[in-house]
């Protein structure tokens, strides 16, 4: 880790692949509790994602967008690991395939169950794109 | 000298046109296993960084969870086995499956009956065929395993197992058959038992001296704990599928090879016994030809 004393290393994972890791300044991520924003020498953390936007800023200052659907962020030793199973960042989202999917679902109706989980994730895929932009 | 050099040349055809499949399942195989391995490392970290916080909250906190906890008196098992879709991969399929039985075996000289659920179409196929019935089974990707297959197999077997004793397809334990790959050359069929969870144990266990800290657990350690094992459950089903399917093209190239060879060595033998009676025939005719011509000689020396 030569020339990045006091970054981050930060992993953002999903189930089949590593989606980014690098060094970062900052993360803020929505726990079950509210969002936190983690700099260095946070204390070791565990805990429960909700489907939100992640963000991540990096050593230049630019910010990684990613969204997530649940999982758990670990903070330990300057190290933050983001695992999520599917987790995407901003610029591989397709926004159209989010809008329409959100489309699907017809207004007024109380969407219950697996359809609110999917208009939760459509929801989240959409804030993070036009965040990114 | 039983067939004809016409029907020689036939076969010698159809074997060439066999090993011309059999050489190109060889290397769709070989192409494949790259791709297959890549999956498998790429899936790596989240099982490596999963199993971290697991051993964190298990470390950190005395919270028993249902996942964690052995039954007191353990009465059917749920063993999932992990097949192929297709054959013509050598023994792959059969090893697995004789790995099963013998699990099923131990068990069953421990007292608990047997729940099966299959991945792969050769499995369901060899628990139709015996007329055995399978509780659920997946096909369709054996030899490309996404995530969401695992987490839907992760969550039929968890609900099966969270279930009280007594209640229909319970089971008080989960155990996983599947073929673990070692390298190009060697597979094995292993099995392991997945739940009740022993933490700790697994693919990536973190290192020794390798020291975890104090967390701290938001919302609470029970919630995360709830939260991260079924993940942890899945994602080791996921790589139990991940190696499954390397294996099984591993097991596929290497069947294929063999065909290969097998079938070189066949045209290379029924060319010779071609060629045997290619040259039966000639000199079968030339024979004739000199029979006829002493034949005819010792006609006209007779008559002069």
């Amino acid at each position: 880790m030569a020339g990045s004393e006091g970054a981050l290393q930060v992993e953002l994972v999903a189930a089949d692949r590593t989606v980014w890791s690098g060094h970062a300044t900052m993360v803020i991520a929505r726990t079950v509790e509210g969002d936190v924003g983690i700099l260095r020498g946070h204390a070791p953390l565990l805990s429960l994602l909700t489907d939100a936007v992640v963000e991540i800023t990096d050593e230049e200052g630019d910010v990684v967008v990613a969204a997530v659907d649940g999982g758990f962020l670990s903070v330990a030793a300057d190290r933050v690991s983001i695992l999520s199973e599917r987790a995407v960042l901003a610029e591989e989202i397709d926004i159209d395939a989010a809008r329409a999917e959100l489309e699907r679902v017809p207004d007024g109706e109380i969407a219950e169950g697996e359809t609110e989980r999917r208009i939760r994730r459509a929801e989240v895929r959409i804030r993070a794109a036009e965040k990114a932009r | 000298m039983a067939l004809s050099l016409r029907e020689y040349r036939a076969r010698i055809k159809s074997v060439e046109s066999t090993k011309k499949i059999t050489r190109a399942m060889e290397l769709i195989a070989a192409s494949r296993i790259i791709k297959a391995q890549q999956r498998a490392q790429a899936s790596a970290p989240y099982a490596r960084e999963l199993t971290r916080a697991v051993s964190a909250v298990a470390t950190f906190s005395n919270v028993d969870h249902p996942l964690t906890t052995e039954a007191d008196d353990p009465q059917r098992a749920a063993v999932l086995i992990v097949t192929s879709d297709r054959g013509l991969a050598g023994a792959y399929s059969s090893s697995v499956l004789k790995e099963a039985e013998r699990l099923a075996e131990k068990l069953r000289d421990e007292g608990k009956e047997i729940d099966w659920y299959v991945c792969g179409r050769k499995g369901e196929a060899y628990f139709r065929f015996r007329k055995r019935s399978i509780v659920r089974s997946w096909t369709g990707f054996s030899d490309q395993p996404s995530y969401d297959i695992a987490s839907d197999v992760g969550h039929a077997l968890i609900d099966a197992f969270l279930k009280e004793q007594g209640e229909e397809r319970d089971v008080d334990e989960v155990h996983v058959v599947y073929t673990r790959f070692r390298s190009m050359l060697t597979q094995e069929p292993t099995a392991i038992r997945l739940l009740p969870l022993e933490v700790v144990e697994g693919t990536a266990a973190p290192e020794e001296g390798d020291v975890l800290p104090l967390y701290e657990f938001e919302p609470s350690a029970e919630a995360v704990l709830d939260g991260l094992l079924p993940q942890y459950v899945q994602s080791r089903i996921f790589f139990a599928m991940l190696q499954a399917s390397a294996s099984e093209l591993a097991a596929r190239q290497r069947a294929m090879k063999s065909a290969t060879d097998n079938a070189t060595e066949l045209i290379k033998k029924y060319t010779r016994i071609a060629n045997q009676a290619r040259q039966a025939g000639i000199t079968q005719e030339i024979s004739e030809i000199v029979g006829g011509v002493n034949a005819l000689a010792d006609a006209n020396a007779g008559s002069e």
